[in-house]
């Protein structure tokens, strides 16, 4: 792995892959907000923004004439062509019919069908784990929940998993500081979804493969790059953000003993402590392209800039959320936003809220007592999504339920 | 005695992203149609009750799209 420059000021130098920001971005968000609340950066071509006060992060999510999802990455080096996956990449008002389209597959009623699905995942993978004393939270468990749910949502092999996730390292990762393979994961994507839409073409099932093949949008099919670029979205957005949440839940219920034994005693807490997960350790951090020279916060944003949009440091914000920095399980006022804000909601966010919960709620049951193997840490994702890699975990028998 | 105040609530369609926080919160009060955008339940009277939960989901709402008003 190469050596990064180490960061001079956060505030005129800031780096998401430094070492520091991976392991705990948090206290140099809290620092920035108050002394620079929009820091920039030379490190990214035309320059990177990353603005950390919750009422600027809104103020962007909601601007698409200054601020363009055309690029969703903060990359060292722009890709010459944009890679188009709609609905994520689009702007209004292509934005809207290519979004309405698939919100019926990710509406409430649809996934609420899902959920017997995701607690067999869960219990098999329990299941797997058995009656060994240790355990990798990430690895075991968090990782394969949303592969083998996405796989099943589409309609392919969930033994592809190891494909699925070396895609997003590349795209997500490599692909930032390395242009070439961010393509090279689009390319091989598109060829696995080519062979996936000729094998719908002929025999269509119930799946989200068969279904973009039959949509229609002003009664006109969808084109071949438009279906390859809703394939490639879905798998990239729905599977390391959900396995990050995951992880990051397991990860502080096993640092925090008081508050899984709140959890286990009141089982009803859940569906709240799952909403401050989700605030507190937020995966997921987007970003814009200024298309046209503005100013937010005070500060000037010129045009070709990249935003790092981070919902994350968003939630963190005090100025929004009393005791930000605290974990409180039981927060009940908790407008987060996790899953974005603006026309760009995250469309798996009824999917990923339920695998959440689902999962912590299968663990618990299982393993109502575990902490973090002492002497050990988790590793933590470098980037825009941030959740354990490696979650060592020990699990304790005397509470184990059969 | 002072008549109690009766509560409705109401969604602002154009503000409503689907975030889906006040059906989780107040299942009795609201319901998300087939593309996830919410609305109230019936005519949104909120049964008094129920009147700690409708001002949940308003301070939940992150697009501040849920309105609680007098009926």
């Amino acid at each position: 792995m190469e050596t990064r420059k180490p960061v001079d000021d956060w505030a005129l130098d800031f780096d998401h892959f430094d070492p520091q920001w991976t392991n705990n971005p948090y206290p140099i968000w809290d620092d920035l907000r108050q002394r620079c609340p929009v820091a920039i950066s030379s490190r990214f071509e035309d320059g990177g923004y990353f603005p950390t006060r919750y009422d600027d992060v809104r103020e962007i999510a909601y601007d698409a004439e200054h601020f363009s999802s055309r690029r969703v990455i903060v990359r060292e080096q722009k890709i010459k062509t944009l890679i188009s996956a709609p609905p994520i990449t689009s702007d209004p008002p292509e934005h809207t019919a290519a979004r309405k389209l698939l919100l019926p597959a990710f509406a409430p009623p649809a996934i609420a069908r899902l959920e017997p699905g995701i607690r067999a995942i869960c219990r098999a993978l329990l299941d797997a784990i058995g009656t060994a004393t240790t355990c990798d939270g990430a690895v075991d468990y968090a990782q394969h929940i949303p592969v083998r749910v996405i796989a099943h949502m589409l309609g392919v092999p969930e033994d592809d998993g190891d494909l699925f996730r070396r895609w997003i390292h590349m795209t997500l990762v490599e692909g930032v500081r390395n242009p070439p393979v961010a393509m090279q994961a689009m390319l091989e994507q598109s060829e696995y979804f080519k062979a996936q839409v000729e094998r719908r073409r002929a025999a269509p099932g119930d799946d989200m493969v068969s279904f973009l093949l039959k949509a229609r949008v002003d009664g006109q099919p969808l084109t071949e790059n438009h279906i390859l670029g809703t394939l490639r979205l879905i798998l990239i957005a729905g599977i390391d953000t959900t396995w990050s949440g995951i992880g990051a839940s397991l990860w502080h219920l096993a640092t925090h003993a008081d508050d899984r034994r709140r959890l286990v005693a009141e089982p009803a807490l859940l569906p709240t402590a799952i909403e401050e997960f989700l605030r507190a350790y937020s995966p997921v951090t987007m970003a814009r392209e200024v298309v046209k020279e503005t100013t937010v916060g005070g500060c000037p944003f010129k045009t070709g800039g990249q935003v790092l949009l981070s919902f994350p440091a968003a939630n963190r914000d005090p100025a929004k959320f009393a005791d930000a920095d605290k974990v409180l399980i039981d927060r009940a006022e908790n407008p987060h936003a996790a899953f974005g804000l603006g026309r760009h909601r995250c469309l798996g966010s009824n999917l990923a809220r339920l695998e959440m919960t689902v999962a912590v709620e299968e663990w618990l049951a299982r393993f109502p007592d575990f902490n973090l193997t002492p002497g050990t840490t988790a590793t933590w994702s470098e980037g825009t999504v941030r959740g354990p890699r490696t979650l060592p975990i020990t699990l304790n028998l005397g509470l184990r339920k059969a | 005695m002072s008549e109690a105040k009766i509560l409705r609530v109401s969604i602002a369609a154009e503000r409503c992203q689907g975030h889906n926080r006040c059906c989780l919160i107040a299942p009795e009060l609201f319901e998300a149609d087939d593309e996830g955008v919410a609305r109230a339940r019936g005519d949104g009277i909120v049964p008094a009750a129920l009147a700690p939960k409708a001002r949940l989901a308003v301070s939940n709402c992150p697009e501040h799209a849920v309105r609680l008003t007098a009926a």
